[in-house]
């Protein structure tokens, strides 16, 4: 028997693939959802009411301190026990979502820092609106600078999908273990695997270097 | 803490003073500390209506303190500073004063604008797309009309054909100019300028004066300049007051003040200035 069946990887090629699109389509979702929620849990932290800035923080820090696994495991299996039912590619897509949004939320709390003092009291001194001077002056400013370190997120968070197998979704490493419990032969699937998060993360780098480039060009004129 | 005043006669006292026109600002036993340290001390200042005042003082005196407690940028610690009669930092509550909301500063301040030294120009944002942001959004005007205006005051500053620049792409001296169209275009009652030239190349200090000159001749407009130029403070302020520790340590008008200061601190400091 060969190490490594070329007929056999071809045979099995449409079934991860079409598991591929899954691992995207959840990757792709859940980064959107953390993206945004992130964003919200930033400006949230950085309230000046304390009965939001302190139950924020503490959501933060809880969920970065737990693992994936038992957040996802917890979507899934123990809030049907209070009546809250999902789909496992929705509990999948929320863990990761909110999983990530922790991080992210930190990710933009120092962009946000980062924009100087002077911009604020600009602001104030044309007497604009603290909501109208995060959404002109201030967030504009903060985003650019901290895509790079988003981007990292999201290639963190396409090698964390694995992790839905756990709960039935099938995605690209749970289509791998199905196909080699059925056949026995492990080499080929794992390693397409592996071959396709590569190509995946290899894109999505590419894809956050572009959306870098381009957002400084347009926000701040320059490269 | 802020202290509440108790008397409801306190509060309307300012404002009739001077019964037919109330200072456009006036600081009231304004106290303002940072840690231990206090920067100001019990200040009184008045500035009338079309007043020019140019605050000088050496490093530390609490000039810059000054303007920025008058645009909110800090808050006293205690004394109530009045804009035209009206409390700024506090605000009438069942006959007390207490400490003003973001309602009511926001109303207030709405009067008062300011350029800094370091011109903070919205970088991500064209120079028009600079002067046209708080018309549109806090004065609520349209975008043609704050487009028209804008260019307006371009114009006048001289840069309407670097209306569609970024602020990295212009001197400093531009940038600047920009920054006071950007005051202007929210009609304020009151300027405060802040060494405004003090960051610029020596060669365009001169852009930068020349511009509020003309602000001085086409508007009616109170200003609280300080500066560190002499010259410009003689011919164009009406007061001067020396700043020194925290409080107004001599102030008279200008061209007295600056050619013949009365008090020994005042001498040496021009002195020093002047060199
Ligand atoms: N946010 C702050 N926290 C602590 N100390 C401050 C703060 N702002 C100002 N100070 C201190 O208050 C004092 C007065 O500062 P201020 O900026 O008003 O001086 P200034 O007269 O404008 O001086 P300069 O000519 O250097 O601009 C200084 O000793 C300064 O260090
Ligand atoms: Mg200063």
């Amino acid at each position: 028997m060969n190490i490594w069946d070329w007929e056999f990887a071809w045979r099995i090629m449409p079934l991860l693939l079409d598991a591929v699109v899954i691992t995207v389509y959840a990757t792709v979702l859940g980064f959107a959802f953390a993206a945004v929620f992130g964003l919200v849990l930033a400006l949230m932290r950085r309230s000046h009411r304390p009965w939001i800035s302190l139950p924020t923080v503490a959501f933060v820090e809880f969920v970065r301190s737990t693992p994936l696994l038992v957040q996802i495991y917890f979507l899934y299996f123990v809030l049907p026990e209070f009546g809250v039912l999902m789909p496992a590619i929705v509990a999948g897509i929320l863990g990761l979502g909110l999983h990530f949004s922790t991080y992210c939320s930190e990710v933009y709390r120092a962009g946000l820092d980062g924009v100087p003092r002077g911009q604020w009291e600009a602001a104030v001194s044309l007497n604009m609106s603290r909501y109208r001077t995060y959404r002109d002056i201030v967030i504009p400013q903060a985003i650019p600078p901290v895509v790079p370190a988003l981007g990292n997120y999201l290639v963190g968070m396409i090698k964390e999908t694995p992790l839905l197998s756990s709960i039935a979704v099938v995605e690209v490493m749970q289509q791998a273990k199905i196909i080699g419990s059925e056949t026995f032969r492990y080499i080929e699937p794992i390693t397409l695997v592996g071959a396709f998060f590569l190509v995946v993360s290899l894109v999505a780098m590419m894809g956050i270097r572009r959306t870098e480039a381009w957002l400084r060009q347009k926000v701040l004129g320059s490269h | 803490m802020l202290k509440t005043i108790e008397n409801s006669a306190a509060v309307t006292q300012a404002a009739d003073q001077n019964q037919s026109t109330p200072p456009m600002v006036r600081f009231d036993k304004v106290t303002k500390r940072f840690g231990d340290l206090v920067v100001l001390n019990a200040l009184d200042l008045d500035v009338a209506p079309n007043e020019r005042v140019a605050i000088i003082g050496p490093s530390g005196s609490g000039k810059s303190t000054l303007l920025r407690l008058l645009m909110t940028l800090e808050t006293p610690n205690e004394g109530v500073i009045y804009v035209e009669g009206e409390p700024l930092n506090m605000m009438p509550r069942n006959g007390k004063l207490v400490p003003a909301d973001e309602r009511h500063i926001r109303r207030v301040r709405q009067r008062i604008g300011m350029v800094f030294q370091h011109f903070h120009l919205f970088p991500h944002m064209s120079a028009l797309g600079n002067v046209i942001e708080a018309p549109i959004h806090v004065l609520g005007l349209s975008r043609q009309e704050a487009v028209t205006r804008g260019e307006e005051l371009l114009e006048m500053v001289g840069l309407v054909d670097k209306r569609d620049q970024r602020p990295s792409q212009l001197s400093g001296g531009q940038q600047q100019r920009v920054a006071i169209a950007r005051s202007l275009a929210m009609r304020p009652d009151i300027m405060l300028f802040d060494e405004v030239t003090s960051a610029l190349d020596p060669e365009l200090v001169g852009e930068v004066l020349s511009t509020i000159r003309r602000i001085g001749e086409e508007h009616n407009i109170t200003m609280l300049i300080v500066t560190h130029e002499m010259g410009f403070a003689k011919e164009f302020a009406d007061r001067v007051c020396f700043f020194d520790e925290g409080k107004i340590c001599e102030q008279g008008p200008a061209k007295e003040l600056l050619t013949n200061p009365q008090n020994p601190r005042t001498q040496r400091f021009l002195q020093a200035v002047l060199g």
